[in-house]
């Protein structure tokens, strides 16, 4: 065995036993990127094989919480990809509108910028107080970062540029409160969102949701697990329901494709509809 | 021995030497770039190499399939690797030598890919973004190439990967074009 598969048979091990000692289930995900984030985490453990970190992870439960940060990075902004929130206002928000009330689903919020961008968006346009907001990770820290909605003051400069190419109709200004270096996110935006733990490796369907967002989550699943995944956001979504995936993800090739029509390819916004 | 794929990263100053790498070719590689772009960036790298080339340029969508005379260009503010089995993976972690994409994620990742079967080629730029990806290339079997500093526009990136010892073959643009075309018939 030469050493790039002795790697991989004892990342395989690795990926076995956090999921058989902690529940948490990274065996699917795509392998490329967690090879990376596996020996980053080497590099800092002061290990030397994989192997070694395997009773670590056995053993210790601030070890293994390292891991899960580790393999969890949550990277992301508000109104990231301002033309998609720019879709969601002009071709979305016209449909919602038609519901007296309607449930969103954020899936895989990580720190919660983008949910307080749709917040935003909401108020902007008269239906927040129509809404409910399921803002779901995995990841508990960062859901707790999300939840309290704090962020550093040197994002708001980028923020407040995607705010404005993403349609906004006020200023992003509006909506926190700056004190030292953070800005503290007005708490009405959140006042009908719900933020909860939900793992779409492992758990499963959220009930009659009119709009899925789930934006660069995906791309970190294997194809048998991004299926899944998939199957399980198309059952939760109502017949007309929306989808929204990242800017580089594809429905096409994918189980669930026949269930969808595009309503904007640029923006990754497709709309459930009975397969034909 | 056959050559597979080629990855090739660049910064400043590198444009030009792709289009005449690119220019020169088509062979049965697939091949893989990343180009340091501003995160807002629309595939303006991919429209431009598509003027050049005689191959497809493609910007892949997340779980792409790469196949041979096809060029792909890591889309701005995503980081691009491969999977074994052959397809592209996207993931937008965070920043690698302040750059996504960033060239050792590319060529780390397509080492453990094609280990023997890569040629990686490292261009001009003005960080040292791409010396540990390349030196993964080389340890993996892979055949590792870089552009002369003495005519780089920007030298620092070819040097970063001299200086840690991952480069065998230190080439003119047109010396890379050329040895890409002997690699590729063996």
């Amino acid at each position: 065995m030469n050493p790039s598969e002795l790697e991989r048979l004892e990342i395989d091990l690795l990926l076995e036993t956090v999921f058989r000692r902690y529940g948490y289930d990274f065996r699917g995900y795509a392998r490329a990127s967690i090879d990376r984030r596996v020996r980053q985490l080497l590099s800092s453990s002061g290990c030397t094989t994989v192997a070694e970190l395997i009773p670590k992870v056995l053993n210790d439960a601030e070890f293994f919480s390292r891991l899960v940060r580790n393999f969890s990075i949550p990277v992301t902004e508000m109104f990231r990809d301002p033309a998609v929130y720019r879709a969601v206002r002009e071709k979305v928000v016209p449909l919602l509108r038609t519901w007296p009330h309607f449930k969103i689903w954020h899936a895989g919020c990580a720190t919660g910028e983008e949910v307080y961008s749709l917040a935003m968006l909401l108020k902007e346009e008269g239906l927040y107080e129509r809404a409910t907001i399921y803002a779901t990770d995995f990841n508990e820290e960062a859901l707790d970062l999300a939840r309290e909605g704090i962020y550093p003051i040197e994002k708001i400069k980028a923020a407040t540029r995607n705010y404005q190419l993403a349609g906004g109709k006020g200023s992003l200004s509006d909506y926190y409160h700056a004190a030292y270096d953070a800005a503290r996110m007005d708490p009405a935006l959140r006042e009908r969102v719900v933020f909860s733990v939900h793992n779409l490796a492992t758990d499963s369907v959220f009930g009659e949701i009119h709009l899925v967002l789930c934006r660069n989550v995906l791309i970190y699943f294997g194809r048998e697990l991004q299926n899944r995944a998939l199957w399980l956001l198309t059952e939760s979504l109502v017949h007309g329901g929306y989808l929204c995936l990242g800017t580089k993800e594809n429905l096409q090739f994918t189980e669930v494709h026949a269930h969808f029509s595009t309503l904007d390819h640029a923006a990754r916004l497709y709309k459930k509809q009975v397969p034909p | 021995m056959t050559r597979a794929a080629v990855v090739m990263g660049g910064s400043a100053g590198s444009l030009g030497v792709f289009d005449a790498v690119l220019g020169a070719l088509p062979e049965d590689y697939a091949l893989l770039l990343v180009l340091h772009l501003p995160a807002d960036d629309a595939g303006s790298f991919a429209l431009h190499l598509a003027q050049v080339s005689r191959l497809p340029v493609v910007e892949p969508c997340d779980k792409q399939r790469i196949e041979g005379r096809h060029v792909y260009t890591a889309p701005a503010n995503y980081h691009m690797l491969v999977e074994r089995g052959g397809h592209v993976a996207l993931s937008v972690d965070e920043r690698v030598n302040w750059s996504r994409p960033s060239i050792d994620v590319l060529f780390e990742s397509a080492a453990g890919a094609w280990g023997r079967e890569l040629v990686a080629v490292i261009l001009s730029g003005a960080n040292a973004d791409g010396a540990m990806g390349l030196l993964a290339v080389k340890a993996a079997g892979g055949h590792t190439l870089a552009q002369d500093p003495a005519g780089a526009a920007s030298p620092l990136m070819p040097l970063a990967a001299i200086k840690v010892g991952a480069v065998d073959e230190i080439l003119s643009p047109e010396g890379i074009a050329l040895r890409l075309i002997e690699l590729a018939n063996g």
